[in-house]
């Protein structure tokens, strides 16, 4: 499909070389790695490659630390409910306002099953205060729940430090790290992360495919419970094809990781800085100075953001935004309103996302396009007049 | 990505009547910053003869409250004031082909403006009863807070209540663990605890109605709504009774119409409304009933 895709946030591509490797797994190697001959003997040898793969990108130290699994959401949910279920007589979760549904959704679950959740917040560059994190952490956390890189601004958090204050205090330490796998350096071994998640489709492997990294001996509970896949932990038959994917995804991911954090993070920064300066009573959100090399989530004012995207995907463009619309709920994204972003900017808010297949052509397309089309819809806002807001505020009943 | 008619699109990418309006004598703002919809609507009345000579709009909102901006104040140009507040919001949502049941309140928020422009211009104060909460009930469109009105005011204790009496939950189902929540909490206001799989509040028969006075009261009732119908070039056709349950047929124009199950929403209040007490109205094709009636 012809088009300019800025929305690697979302899901990537996956690469041509993934597909390769697939392939013999839908039809001659199509055997169950269970079985007891040679049709499941290769496939198990294959799986056992991609697990190698994926402990070589996460920098694991033993293979089986790696869980495959059927997505980031099935990780971070075996995650804190084997953290729970393993430890019952501590009832605390500690995770943060600005986590993924998949993390804050079973968090507010968990709470009418009698759970106390603390929910950290974050500054207005979406920072956490990790002294208020120390004087939560107590023998009553359970586990800790935090995201290594936010999925809306590229924001990291200091996890690896909120592992260790974690793992002093007796807690085990989740963190979901979909968005940072394959554009951040991992050693897990070297850490006291105890869980973290991986989701295949945002480094270029297929949808469908997860993986939970269990460090060994932290106390496990499964669940899904069944046969004897993944030792016990992930019972159900393996998603062989997108397994090995996965694999070659994460091998590939380890040689880009160099170039995501040079030329994409360049490009980013090319794109982000164009459309600024072209674009009055607009602006970055999350810490620019801390996240992820290809994201860039900014806010334009007195506009909302569905109506920017119909208008970018009018000129092939694909990115995403925050605004209530986009999701069909009434709020604008928990992660701006938690870093006290007003409402008028908050609904306007976009994200461009890219990856290492991006080109300067594109940047260069979409930071000629985008001030257009912030013009065009201020044109229609009520809270725009000429070149700027409106003297007299608009203030419309019900506000 | 949403599903948006080929209108929508169109007003979207070419909004009518956008910008401001010089010399509008009505104007109405409404909205919600916080919901990211608000829209000011400018009207030019003629005084004598209380015409909108034209209309404009200026719309903070995503694509379906611009297009329903546009389309509004094409609707309404032409008409008088009086003519244009019969102007509702599913005929805006109708001028577009229909709107997602996530977006149906961009319409809502057009035909709020329009009264408050309305009200702008006559000098009077509009005041807005307007209360919106998260979408439960996505096959029919109704709200948190719709719910929990009614189930306020009815004290009902089941979701096949609430099915009942708001349609919500009545689609594919997958709400019910939403609407169930809202029980917990609302049936927690009055001290009582939610049970699932309760059966639905007692038929509160009123003493003395025969079977046939019923039948003869829901037949009043389907005849005080015809002349509506029929205006709109459809019917309906009362086909039976059993115990709770009403089956109808609608025809003509209301057959398949978008509206069917607004319309129909709106008759099974009625009825309940003058039978007081708990039906189901349940559109079915004429002849289709015959197995079960067998059944009782």
């Amino acid at each position: 499909m012809e088009g300019i895709y800025f929305d690697n946030n979302a899901t990537t591509r996956v690469d041509e070389k993934v597909v390769e490797a697939m392939l013999p797994y839908f039809t001659e190697q199509f055997g169950n790695p269970s079985s007891m001959h040679s049709f499941g003997n290769k496939v198990g040898l294959a799986i056992k490659k991609a697990r190698m793969q994926v402990q070589e990108l996460l920098g694991a130290e033993h293979d089986s630390e790696i869980i495959f699994t059927s997505c980031g959401t099935e990780s971070d949910s075996t995650a804190i409910l084997s953290a729970l279920k393993a430890q019952p007589e501590k009832k605390e979760i500690i995770t943060t306002t600005v986590e993924h549904p998949a993390v804050l959704t079973l968090c507010t679950w968990l709470e009418k099953d009698g759970y106390k959740v603390h929910y950290l917040p974050v500054d207005e560059k979406g920072r956490l205060n990790l002294d208020e994190y120390k004087k939560l952490l107590s023998d009553q956390t359970a586990v800790v729940s935090v995201m290594w890189a936010n999925n809306e601004t590229g924001t990291f958090f200091p996890v690896v430090e909120m592992a260790a204050m974690a793992n002093a205090a007796g807690a085990m330490f989740h963190t979901d790290a979909v968005q940072a796998v394959g554009k951040v350096p991992l050693n897990l071994k070297d850490t006291k992360i105890d869980m973290l998640s991986v989701s295949g489709h945002k480094l270029h492997a297929p949808k469908g495919v997860g993986v939970l990294y269990l460090k060994r001996g932290v106390r496990f509970r499964p669940m899904l419970r069944g046969g004897h896949q993944e030792r016990g932990r992930r019972a159900g038959t393996e998603n062989t094809t997108s397994i090995v994917g996965l694999g070659k995804a994460a091998e590939m991911a380890m040689e880009a990781m160099a170039f995501e954090n040079t030329e994409v993070k360049r490009l980013r920064d090319k794109l982000e800085a164009g459309i600024l300066a072209k674009v009055p009573r607009s602006f970055v959100t999350g810490n620019p100075d801390d996240r992820l090399p290809n994201t860039s989530n900014i806010a334009f004012e007195f506009i909302e953001g569905e109506a920017i995207l119909l208008l970018l995907n009018k000129f092939g463009i694909a990115a995403s935004s925050g605004s209530a619309c986009t999701s069909g709920s009434l709020e604008p994204s928990h992660v701006m309103r938690a870093m006290g972003i007003p409402y008028t900017a908050a609904h306007g808010t976009v994200r461009f996302s890219l990856s290492r297949y991006n080109t300067e052509a594109e940047v260069d397309r979409v930071i000629a396009v985008v001030p257009e089309i912030i013009a065009q819809l201020r044109k229609l806002s009520p809270y725009w007049e000429g070149d700027g807001p409106k003297e007299e505020a608009f203030a419309p009943t019900y506000a | 990505m949403w599903d948006y008619s080929e209108k929508v699109k169109e007003h979207f990418f070419q909004p009518r009547n956008a910008g401001v309006l010089e010399g509008a004598n009505g104007v109405g703002d409404v909205g919600s910053i916080s919901c990211g919809d608000a829209l000011r609507l400018m009207l030019k009345v003629e005084p004598e003869t209380d015409i909108i000579l034209d209309a404009h709009f200026q719309t903070f909102g995503c694509g379906s409250a611009i297009a329903s901006s546009s389309a509004l104040t094409e609707m309404i140009k032409g008409k008088t004031l009086d003519e244009a507040l019969k102007v509702s919001n599913q005929d805006i949502a109708d001028y577009l082909d229909g709107l997602p049941p996530e977006k149906m309140h961009c319409s809502v928020m057009g035909r709020e403006a329009l009264q408050a422009a309305v009200a702008n211009y006559r000098g009077e104060e509009w005041s807005d009863d307007h209360e919106e909460g998260a979408l439960i009930c996505k096959c029919f469109a109704i709200d948190a807070v719709m719910i929990e009105d009614t189930i306020r005011a009815n004290n009902l204790t089941s979701v096949q209540d609430v099915t009942n009496y708001t349609k919500a939950g009545g689609g594919c189902s997958s709400c019910h663990e939403g609407i169930e929540e809202i029980l917990v909490k609302v049936m927690a206001e009055r001290g009582e605890d939610f049970k699932p799989g309760m059966p639905a509040q007692e038929e509160a028969k009123p003493a003395g109605m025969t079977n046939l006075q019923r039948i003869k009261k829901i037949e009043a009732v389907l005849e005080s709504v015809r002349p509506q119908l029929k205006r709109d070039g459809g019917d309906i056709e009362l086909l039976d009774v059993d115990g709770k349950t009403i089956y109808v047929s609608m025809t003509g124009a209301c057959a398949g119409c978008q509206m069917e199950a607004l319309t129909l929403q709106g008759i099974q209040q009625k009825l309940m409304e003058e039978l007081k007490e708990f039906i189901k109205i349940v559109p079915t094709k004429a002849g289709a009933l015959s197995r079960a009636t067998c059944n009782p």
